[in-house]
């Protein structure tokens, strides 16, 4: 992710990684906004939840490794890239959203103009000034 | 025996002469089949100190697994002695030989004289030089004895040590980890199996065998054994010790040469013989792992057989054929652990080459060595499939050179008999058993075998190690025209493997959870179609006492309710027989009003369904209905559709009613293969259908129709009839049997319309209401068992399967992160 890109986002705090079962999606709402949150051991995704086909909640989606397989018609997304990858969602992009894992908590990066957190006082937001912030990488696998 | 043996003649007028084989096992029971092969006059004595009859030796590890038991792995019954009027006497060890009076004496005090004698005493054990290292508890691991008394001792939860990370070491690890055990393997080597392995193959074997759940310590020399009376913990160089309650000492093996020295042959490390298989001594032979040949020992089933083919010919008179040493060849028998060592691998003397190829993800390793364009030795680790033509290619010295870019694929053969095809007829197929293609093809064609089971019993082929089992298929499929493999479909790509042979697996190597059967045996990974199934699989095998994966569940097992098109759920309450109450009727419309639910409805299978409810509301909507789940959303136990039956129609000739109620009862809560309906009705009037359901009770005068396999679905299908009975109980017990049959029997997704044309229902009958009562019996204890550990899944609603079952995650506030 470029510089600018970088100054546009906000980590958002969204659960912590124990409450987050392994192999399986959650879904978490922010502003008007759902994301698709998957817990897979070493590492954690986000990518947006609903399946462009007919609006599938992919968080309730099973999983094939990397891959999460929509609950109503079995389209397939890269949690990594988004991308889809059967022949039923290929020409499709989903966005992805990155992930960090700091003391337990597990944050989101969203861009600023989307982070609308109204209805959630005092949301914890990291504006990338280090307030919860620390460089080392914590491994979520339990 | 692929040619009947031939009856021995009673004695003319020549004596006969007398034959004395000591040693009952393998060696000296296959040389004696040779031997009889002559048609000599003899008269044959065999000992054995073993009280057992000739059995396989290799398969000692699979009776440790529990893959077969000790009756499976005989290899001569005692009517194949009486047959071939041999004097079996076991149980008495040999003590002496005098060579000059030409005696044996026995530990019975019995002496025996011979004409001729026959050494096939095998190897002993090494123990190595260990303190203590004859303390209760610790094991070798040799004979069918030691196997038992492992058995006796390996228990869940306790731990186990192998001393020794070969062949029989790494086999005994399983086998105790199989039984429950947690073990621990200590080599003293810095590499697994470093006879038949380099190093890189030795890492991929640590690798599959850590992922098993087996320890591996390597490098480590294990010193002392220590405990107070019995073995308590294991002691290693440095003075490092680890806890253990059983050890097993796999530390290699010796010729068990010790009749040898009493009968002054000459001796090296084994005793010697020339290419004739002749010691020293002209009226003594000996054969199998007690000899040695042009100065290797060896401690394979391939070199006995051929020794005992060349001794044979020597003993009976017809000396001719002379032994000239085996290639090495040897197979790791541990189910999923595929190993093959053939030849000499070492790349680096005198001028060999090596192709060699590596996927980690994969756990595939495979190295080839060349010398002179032929092929010198090979190594397969994680995919042996390719076994036999490098076996073939070691045997026949074939020149490579115009095959360098197929060495390690070979190009797929449009044709898929061409590969069998390609076999010349004298190429061994079976390696345990000496078995070529030529022998296998006669066996068909002359003895009119058409069965794996029949190629078996006549040939002896696959009946070693196993390994060689597709090849036998592919023979019996390309030569006999009626043959019909046994379904091949694999579930999906991540584990490729036939669903029947999946399910041996997951029982044989007691497997209990998705994710250890997919690191095992499959990618690591799954998909959405295997791991339903798998699911499934597990809780049908373990009757529920397994581990359960939610994971590994589609979103409609997750939470108890039917996902629809807008992401909200339907919901379902058993209604059993579809027969409701005022008081749930009431309790169902205060749930409709307190959750706006947008529409109410019946349906098709006489229940009522609440639909778009929210995900989050599911529990509590359980708990407002307190009723039980009705199952809608799974591959279980739906419903039993039922008519009034006697109780209010004026046709109904049986209690139709109360008869589905029992049904539902009985089977409700259990998962089958695919979605299950059933139907009852209380006369053949079939106002609930039951003839189009999968299981249908047809009330009739006096009597019962069990009807299975019908459908009204995407397919529509009149159900067979299974059979009819007279009251109501044995109706309720042929369709459980014929339910816990469906369930163990089916490919996951099969329906029982599919299931029941694809096996036929005359062999379904057979299987079930027509078996015998033990066979019922068996049928009918596992289901009481999954029954007992089944429960209605609503109740999660308190006892969650894992606390975070149905927790919401949202953004989270500055104070809850700052704690």
């Amino acid at each position: 992710m470029n510089h600018a890109a970088e100054e546009n986002r906000v980590w958002i705090a969204i659960a912590r990684a124990q409450d987050l079962p392994l192999r399986e999606g959650r879904v978490v709402a922010i502003g008007d906004r759902e994301i698709a949150v998957f817990n897979l051991g070493e590492r954690i995704f986000a990518i947006a939840n609903h399946c462009p086909h007919k609006n599938g909640p992919l968080a309730d989606g099973m999983l094939s490794g990397g891959v999460v397989v929509c609950p109503l018609h079995a389209r397939k997304f890269d949690l990594e890239t988004g991308k889809g990858t059967n022949a039923l969602s290929a020409e499709q992009c989903l966005e992805t959203f990155p992930s960090r894992l700091n003391g337990g908590i597990v944050f989101l990066a969203i861009s600023k103009q989307s982070a609308t957190t109204d209805g959630i006082p005092n949301p914890c937001l990291d504006h990338g000034d280090g307030e919860f912030w620390n460089t080392q990488s914590e491994n979520v696998n339990r | 025996m692929s040619s009947p043996l031939p009856k021995r003649e009673s004695p003319g007028n020549a004596p006969a002469t007398k034959l004395v084989v000591v040693g009952n096992g393998m060696a000296g029971v296959a040389c004696v089949e040779q031997i009889l092969r002559h048609a000599p006059k003899f008269e044959i004595t065999i000992f054995g100190d073993e009280t057992h009859l000739n059995y396989n030796r290799i398969l000692l590890s699979s009776v440790l697994a529990g893959e077969k038991s000790p009756d499976d792995i005989v290899l001569n019954g005692r009517d194949w002695y009486e047959q071939n009027k041999i004097d079996l006497k076991l149980g008495v060890r040999i003590i002496d030989v005098n060579p000059i009076a030409k005696t044996v004496t026995g530990d019975d005090g019995s002496t025996t004289s011979f004409d001729k004698l026959l050494l096939a005493t095998g190897s002993i054990p090494i123990i190595p030089s260990i303190e203590d290292v004859m303390k209760d508890g610790v094991f070798v691991f040799r004979n069918l004895d030691d196997t038992r008394s492992l058995l006796q001792r390996a228990r869940p939860g306790i731990k186990a040590v192998v001393i020794g990370g070969g062949l029989l070491g790494l086999e005994a690890a399983r086998g105790l980890q199989v039984q429950g055990c947690e073990v621990t393997v200590v080599h003293l080597m810095d590499t697994l199996m470093e006879r038949q392995l380099d190093p890189a193959g030795g890492n991929y074997l640590a690798t599959k065998m850590n992922s098993l759940g087996i320890t591996v310590l390597l490098d480590l020399s294990t010193t002392a054994v220590l405990g107070n009376g019995k073995v308590e913990r294991v002691q290693f160089k440095g003075g490092g010790s680890i806890p253990a309650d059983l050890v097993v000492v796999a530390a290699g093996i010796r010729p068990n040469v010790e009749l040898g020295h009493k009968a002054r042959l000459e001796i090296k490390r084994g005793i010697v013989v020339n290419d004739y298989m002749e010691t020293s001594h002209p009226d003594i032979f000996a054969v199998g792992e007690c000899v040695q040949h042009n100065n290797i020992c060896y401690g394979l089933v391939a070199p006995l057989l051929e020794q005992g083919k060349v001794l044979a010919a020597t003993i009976t008179g017809n000396k001719g054929p002379t032994y000239q040493g085996t290639i090495p060849a040897s197979k790791l028998k541990i189910m999923g652990v595929d190993v093959f060592s053939a030849g000499d691998f070492n790349e680096k003397a005198d001028g060999k080459e090596m192709v060699r190829y590596e996927d980690p993800s994969q756990g595939i390793y495979k190295k080839l060595t060349l010398k002179n364009g032929k092929l010198a030795g090979a190594i397969l680790v994680g995919d042996t499939s390719d076994s036999h033509r490098y076996m073939e290619w070691l045997r026949s010295e074939t020149d490579l050179t115009s095959m360098r870019r197929q060495l390690l694929f070979p190009e797929p053969s449009a044709d898929m008999g061409l590969d069998v095809a390609q076999m010349p007829d004298g190429e061994t197929v079976c390696g345990c058993m000496g078995v070529t293609k030529g022998t296998i093809i006669r066996a068909i064609h002359d003895k009119g075998v058409s069965t794996l089971a029949q190629l078996k019993e006549c040939t002896r082929a696959s009946s070693g190690c196993g390994s060689c089992t597709s090849l036998c298929q592919q023979l019996l499929k390309a030569v006999v025209p009626e043959f019909e493999e046994e379904s091949k479909k694999v579930i999906c790509k991540c584990i490729p493997f036939a669903e029947g042979n999946l399910r041996e697996i997951l029982r044989s190597q007691q497997l209990k959870s998705v994710q250890q059967v997919l690191e095992i045996y499959g990618n690591g990974l799954g998909c959405e179609i295997c791991k339903p199934a798998l699911s499934y699989m597990l809780d049908m095998l373990w009757c529920g006492d397994h581990e359960e994966d939610r994971s590994a569940r589609f979103i409609n097992d997750r939470v108890h309710a039917n996902i629809q098109k807008d992401g909200t759920f339907s919901v379902i309450p058993r209604m059993r027989g579809g027969v409701t109450s005022s008081a749930e009727l009431r309790r169902i419309a205060d749930v409709a009003d307190k959750y706006h639910v947008p529409m109410v409805k019946v349906t098709g299978s006489q229940r009522i369904d609440l639909l778009g409810i929210k995900k989050a509301d599911l529990p509590q909507v359980w708990a407002d209905l307190g009723m039980p789940s009705g199952q809608a959303y799974t591959k279980g136990v739906r419903m039993v559709k039922t008519c009034v039956g006697t109780e209010f129609c004026r046709f109904g000739v049986q209690d139709s009613t109360n008869a589905g109620i029992e049904l539902e009862r009985r089977f409700e809560n259990l998962f089958t293969p695919h979605k299950l309906k059933m139907g009852v009705v209380g006369c053949p009037r079939n106002c609930a259908e039951a003839t189009v359901k999968d299981i249908g009770l047809v009330g009739q005068e006096g009597s019962w129709q069990v009807v299975v396999g019908g459908a009204a679905g995407k397919k529509v299908r009149k159900a067979d009839l299974l059979v009819t009975v007279e009251s109501t109980e044995h109706a309720l017990e042929a369709a459980a049997v014929f339910f816990q049959y469906y369930r163990e029997n089916a490919n996951y997704l099969e329906r029982t319309y599919d299931f029941v044309e694809r096996v036929g229902i005359e062999k379904v009958r057979k299987d079930t209401v027509y078996a015998t009562a033990a066979a019922k019996q068996d049928l009918l204890t596992r289901l009481r068992k999954s029954k007992e550990h089944s429960y209605d899944a609503w109740l999660e609603r308190e006892t969650l399967n894992h606390p975070t079952q149905f927790l919401q995650i949202r953004p989270m506030k500055k104070e809850e992160v700052l704690i």
